[in-house]
């Protein structure tokens, strides 16, 4: 096979596959039921994918189908019906959107959502804890909480080998332990450590794999938009982390991102600014929040979504087969900690992240439904600006709630943070990347 | 601390009132004066028995009703005044101090850190409560944190909190505890003695003044209470709910108690977390981290599987034999709204009449809650 055809054949291979891979997951997740099979509920930041898969578990991530109903203009049914339930405009809209979805028994716009047999969250988000006393409300069901120490402060981050992190994953394994005792009384069936050691050797794969994709996009013109193309990938990268289909999935992708770099194809035809994104997408208008940026030439290299959405998938953690618990334990904890850090100090990182991809500029997108990504933001890109060697913007909408997404302020703001790129460019006398 | 010794009660709980509302905090700055540290902890419970066996002032970041001049532009839009306010006392140097450690109480308190970190160059911190309670493992987790949070503390204030001082300031705690029992207790059997405006700020004081002092005031302060000559009117009994963190304004406390008898509520609970006296005995920081995670309250920043907060609420009710609740929230407080729908349902099932209402600590109107409180007692009465 040629070069041309190799690359006729591989071109939107990685966008197509997603699609396909996410749907059908979708559809295998809707017909569970009907199988007699389980469904845990589960969060992006720390799903334990890995460990659930072992007990057959199907994995049903209430923030993806909430972001779903934004994408496909029905959530405000959802909210409305959450509202009339009781809940307050003002928390999260992601919760409303699934809670309106518990109340019309799991009818979403691409299937049915099952009801949960356990639900399995994290503390990396707080709204994770309240969102899962919903559902033992609703359901009954028995949840855990996996409790992960973050980061203590902006100079407290402890490694793997560190006195702290150790002592920190003693309670993080401990709490797996008890997990594991949960998850056979529900599943009935009993704990295979040869099965975790599967799960966590594709978990490895994809992470090796994501971690290239993301660097690919180092380059000059990027291969990809990790807003809109990477809000694909993040969607195989959770609904099937753990599973040989996505671990193959981003090694794919990871093919195809070669290719295009090589090759010198950008995700922009004309490159002329590239942006990093920091806070969640505005899913009510994806596509045209999208196009704000790219119609400008402005291109998303990469973003901090796509780190904690991922789970921290691209930190290069690799699992140890041979203690697979413990290095589970590890890993999560690293992981998601990692995640946190970025969330809520980071600062540093990000002045790492535009050297490191050569951006032009940062986009903090504040969202009114996240507390957890938005509190913090405001305050960074001041302490950045003080620095006075970036250029930014900041810019407030939501993720799920089309009530709070003013279109027209948020061009505006655009297209004078673009004004003030190209004069910047200009005095600095040079041209487009 | 002085000149409250000589005063009738009244003159005593104006001149609390007066000191719980001056957002200069002038007893902290007395102490700063003196040559002390001060750790500022956020809402809603700290262990401040590691502080004062430093021999640190703990203060406690509950916000303040004032006027957003600095603060602001480090924020959103959606947030809880509290967030905003805590940053403020602190930017308009209106309260200085020399460590700050957060909790993941809920997202945007934990943001805190990172924001108050960037501003600061002291230490900045959050203290990671535990947050799965329920496991075998939380205690150690919680007496090694404990440990790891001694150090940072000793290192700030350059003297040690060594075991045998953790447990004498355990001791003062302890008779803090009770006393504070015993005013809810007072609030709980004869509410005509003490009206829930005043109960606060008794309270309230616990949070900036050293406790061997907050302990001399209510011990002097709670013989003269129950020697009121106060006679009992015809209100309704009720419990207030939404008061962990953001805290309302005094006079909206003050207007409740025009119209009711408030005999329990969560206000300020992290000074009333731990529910029974911590052994002085033993290893100090793992008896502070089991009567945390075995002998304490509930609210809606804690998950715990054996405290489900419907559950727990009605059992406040029925042990203050109150008729009805109060449910409110702060403004864009996520958990105290997420809980609201919670405490509703479960008041519908249980039949138990309740309103819902929100607050801002800032906020200066009541005409609304006025109106819908008549309207809500008068009901009641007429029932």
């Amino acid at each position: 096979m040629d070069d041309q055809d190799h690359g006729s054949e591989i071109l939107g291979r990685g966008a197509r596959e997603g699609g396909r891979l996410f749907r059908e997951w979708f559809s295998r997740l809707s017909a569970a039921p009907e199988r007699g099979e389980k469904t845990a509920y589960v969060f992006v930041m720390g799903s334990l994918a890995e460990l659930l898969r072992t007990f057959d578990f199907h994995l049903s991530f209430p923030e993806i189908n909430s972001l779903q109903t934004a994408v496909r203009r029905v959530a405000l049914d959802y909210l409305n019906l959450a509202e009339d339930y009781g809940y307050s405009p003002d928390i999260c809209g992601y919760v409303k959107a699934d809670v309106g979805m518990q109340l019309r028994r799991g009818e979403h716009p691409m299937g049915r959502i099952p009801k949960p047999a356990l639900a399995v969250l994290t503390n990396a988000c707080n709204t994770y804890i309240k969102w899962a006393e919903i559902w033992e409300r609703m359901h009954g069901m028995p949840t855990f909480t996996l409790d992960i120490p973050g980061p203590r402060g902006a100079d407290r981050y402890s490694q793997p080998g560190d006195p702290e992190f150790e002592s920190d994953r003693k309670y993080v394994e401990y709490q797996l332990r008890e997990l594991i005792s949960l998850c056979e009384q529900v599943s009935g069936k009993k704990f295979d450590i040869d099965r975790l050691r599967e799960t966590l050797a594709h978990a490895n794969r994809m992470g090796a794999a994501y971690q290239r994709v993301l660097d690919l996009n180092r380059n000059a013109p990027a291969p990809f938009n990790a807003l809109s193309d990477g809000t694909i990938y993040l969607g195989v990268a959770n609904a099937l982390r753990g599973h040989p289909d996505g671990a193959r999935y981003f090694e794919e992708l990871a093919e195809e991102m070669t290719y295009k770099a090589a090759h010198r194809i950008g995700t922009l035809t004309e490159e002329q600014y590239r942006l990093i994104f920091v806070g969640v997408p505005c899913y009510p208008i994806f596509r045209k929040f999208s196009e704000l940026f790219t119609t400008r030439g402005g291109v998303f290299v990469t973003s901090q979504y796509l780190q904690f959405a991922g789970g921290s998938l691209d930190a290069g953690f690799e699992y140890d087969l041979r203690r697979p618990i413990e290095s589970l334990a590890e890993g999560v904890l690293f992981c998601q900690r990692r995640s946190m850090y970025g969330m809520f100090f980071g600062e540093r990182e990000l002045v790492e992240m535009v050297k490191t991809y050569r951006a032009d500029g940062i986009v903090f997108h504040a969202i009114k439904s996240c507390r957890t990504v938005s509190t913090g933001l405001a305050d960074k890109r001041r302490a950045l600006t003080e620095r006075g060697d970036m250029m930014s913007l900041f810019i407030e909408s939501d993720l799920v709630d089309q009530r709070v997404v003013s279109e027209a302020q948020m061009k505006n703001r655009i297209d004078a943070f673009f004004e003030g790129l190209s004069s910047r460019r200009l005095r600095a006398g040079g041209g487009a990347t | 601390m002085d000149g409250w010794q000589t005063k009738t009660l009244d003159e005593v709980l104006t001149w609390c009132r007066d000191l719980v509302e001056d957002t200069s905090f002038p007893t902290v700055r007395h102490w700063r004066e003196a040559g002390g540290k001060v750790l500022g902890h956020f809402q809603v419970y700290f262990p401040e028995e590691i502080a004062d066996a430093a021999g640190m002032l703990p203060l406690k970041l509950r916000g303040a009703p004032i006027e957003r001049r600095l603060a602001d532009s480090h924020f959103g839009s959606y947030l809880c005044s509290v967030i905003r306010s805590s940053l403020e006392l602190a930017l308009s140097k209106q309260v200085e101090i020399d460590m700050f450690v957060t909790h993941p109480i809920c997202d945007a308190a934990r943001n805190l850190a990172g924001i108050w970190g960037r501003n600061y160059s002291y230490p900045c911190q959050i203290l990671y409560l535990p947050q799965n309670p329920n496991s075998s493992y939380a205690a150690q987790y919680l007496r090694d944190e404990y440990d790891r949070l001694r150090r940072v503390i000793e290192e700030v204030v350059g003297r040690q909190a060594t075991d045998d001082r953790l447990r004498e300031s355990i001791a003062v705690f302890n008779r803090n505890r009770r006393l504070l029992r015993e005013l809810y207790a007072i609030k709980r059997e004869t509410p005509w003695l003490l009206p829930i405006d005043e109960a606060y700020v008794l309270v309230a004081l616990g949070g900036f003044l050293p406790r061997e002092e907050h302990n001399q005031l209510l011990q002097s302060v709670i013989p003269r209470l129950k020697a009121r000559t106060a006679k009992k009117q015809d209100k309704v009994r009720v419990v207030f709910e939404g008061g962990f963190c953001e805290q309302p304004p005094l006079d909206l406390l003050r207007l409740l108690a025009q119209s009711c008898y408030v005999v329990d509520d969560d206000l300020l609970i992290g000074l009333r977390w731990i529910e029974q006296d911590v052994p002085t005995e033993g290893d100090p920081l793992m008896n502070l981290a089991q009567a945390y995670i075995e002998n304490s309250s509930y609210s809606p920043v804690q998950h715990d599987l054996r405290k489900p907060k419907e559950k727990m609420l009605l059992e406040r009710l029925k042990n203050s034999a109150a008729e009805a609740a109060i449910i409110t929230a702060a403004k864009m407080c996520e958990p105290g709204l997420d809980e609201q729908v919670a405490y509703c349902k479960a008041l519908d099932a249980a039949r138990v009449p309740y309103i819902v209402s929100e607050f801002e600590e800032g906020m200066t109107g009541f005409d609304n809650l006025q109106l819908q409180l008549e309207t809500f007692v008068e009901n009641l009465l007429f029932e």
